[in-house]
């Protein structure tokens, strides 16, 4: 079999400019996560009254629908109300409501993986809640939440290949593109496995590493 | 004696659910002594002091701290706190900062003062503890005893009025017993009023200007130590005291 390299040459900047679409999709969309997700596990911690509920049946609903479902819901569902979003924006808005859940459940789990006792130590010392959130309790939670962010974080970023089902021209949607246009299916597909592990992989390596770093930071009384 | 009460504990009683587990304690503590609780255990030694330092809120009952309520509940407490320092059985020392860091922490974020300040009595407590050269040491470097003093000098870096002692040696090797203990005498010399909570009679007997003696939430004693062990008023206390006693039982045929 011989691969049609000069297709793959000529085509290659449209790989590039989907690619860049998909880290920034992937970028802002987790970044977000990160900010509900930490939002969403204080509240379920602290046991907020009222809004305690509202993040567990947000978590639910997030993480019981598929992302493409989602993105159509923000991209066909809200114009029909008067809300109307450029295809990016739906991108985003979607995988941060996809991947706030995810964060959340990790962040929480770190949180209470904090022994009781090291908050009354602090609170003995005359800390408020506070300053025992920031100074004793995040710092140990985020240890031991790291692995399960990590994971999060590499999900998310493969979960964009469903954005091309609202239209985005994303390294999922070019290839499928180039496939309908020339049939060259084989150059195309490697390409968009290329493309992804080239995004994919440092982020993995990246992720064991801190994985590595904090796990021999080792806490541990 | 009466205007030398530092704290003073009325009609305190503490359930959890249906338990009862301090059932009307009246306590005072004067400036510069050293109370030290007995009981056997789930008598509400901890709960006692858990409660002086607000940790536990009290079913019913008043504690104050120079005139101050504890058991208010509120901001007060955050205060009030500052004058109060505990150490706990379990060291519970910061996992994630060096022993500098733990014990910086509060007297700089909390009580506002300058670092520099804190670092140097920070090294003139760790020094009189023999731990200086651990400062940049993380906690799961040191042994148990180790732990124990930071925490001793992280409470005492607060400069409290009150220290609370929470059985912190009982978790200790028999051998680095001694390291804390003498740490707590030298503190006691030095006028500390002190509260503490012990399995170890025999230091008790030498620390203590006064004996409590708990059971069933009741305090059923309150003695000096030379009267409370060689002469306990109740049949309960001379009970529990013969526990700690050993007789000869395999003789040599």
């Amino acid at each position: 079999m011989g691969l049609n390299f000069e297709f793959m040459q000529k085509y290659l900047p449209w790989y590039l400019d989907a690619a860049v679409l998909t880290i920034r999709i992937a970028f802002f969309g987790i970044l977000f996560s990160l900010l509900v997700g930490a939002v969403c596990s204080m509240v379920q911690y602290y046991k907020v009254p009222v809004f305690r509920r509202i993040v567990s049946i947000y978590i639910e609903i997030s993480r019981n629908t598929p992302l493409l479902v989602q993105l159509f819901f923000l991209y066909f569902g809200l114009p029909k109300i008067g809300v109307v979003w450029s295809a990016e924006v739906c991108a985003i808005v979607g995988l941060t409501f996809l991947g706030g859940s995810y964060m959340a459940e990790s962040i929480r789990s770190g949180l209470e993986s904090v022994e009781k006792s090291q908050i009354e130590s602090a609170a003995s010392l005359g800390m408020s809640k506070a300053l025992t959130m920031k100074e004793v309790i995040f710092p140990q939670a985020l240890a031991v939440s790291v692995p399960g962010i990590c994971a999060n974080v590499i999900f998310l970023i493969k979960e964009t290949s469903v954005v091309s089902g609202i239209a985005l021209a994303d390294l999922m949607y070019v290839t499928k593109d180039l496939i309908g246009l020339y049939y060259e299916t084989d150059e195309a597909l490697l390409m968009l496995v290329v493309f992804y592990l080239i995004i994919l992989l440092p982020v993995s390596v990246l992720a064991t590493l801190l994985e590595r770093r904090l796990r021999y930071a080792g806490f541990g009384n | 004696m009466q205007e030398n009460v530092q704290l003073q504990v009325s009609g305190l009683k503490k359930q959890f659910g249906a338990e009862t587990v301090l059932d009307g304690i009246d306590l005072s503590v004067h400036k510069g002594e050293v109370v030290v609780v007995l009981g056997p255990s789930g008598c509400g030694k901890s709960t006692l002091l858990r409660c002086m330092n607000g940790l536990e809120t009290p079913t019913a009952g008043t504690i104050f701290l120079d005139g101050e309520e504890v058991t208010s509940g509120g901001k007060l407490i955050t205060r009030l706190r500052q004058k109060i320092g505990m150490v706990f059985q379990s060291y519970d020392l910061f996992p994630h900062k060096n022993i500098m860091d733990n014990i910086t922490l509060a007297p700089v974020k909390v009580q506002k003062r300058p670092k520099k300040e804190v670092e140097e009595q920070a090294e003139r407590l760790l020094k009189r503890v023999g731990l200086w050269e651990k400062k940049k040491a993380y906690p799961r470097e040191l042994s148990g005893g180790q732990k124990q003093r930071v925490a001793i000098v992280r409470a005492l870096c607060m400069n409290p009025e009150v220290m609370l002692f929470d059985e912190i040696t009982a978790a200790l090797d028999p051998e680095m017993v001694r390291e804390v203990l003498d740490v707590m005498l030298e503190l006691a010399e030095q006028g500390m009023t002190m509260v503490i909570v012990t399995h170890e009679m025999q230091f008790a007997r030498a620390i203590a200007d006064r004996i409590i003696f708990l059971d069933h939430g009741h305090i059923i004693e309150d003695l000096d130590p030379e009267s409370f062990f060689t002469n306990p008023n109740t049949q309960r206390a001379r009970d529990f005291l013969q526990t700690f006693a050993y007789e000869k039982r395999r003789t040599n045929e």
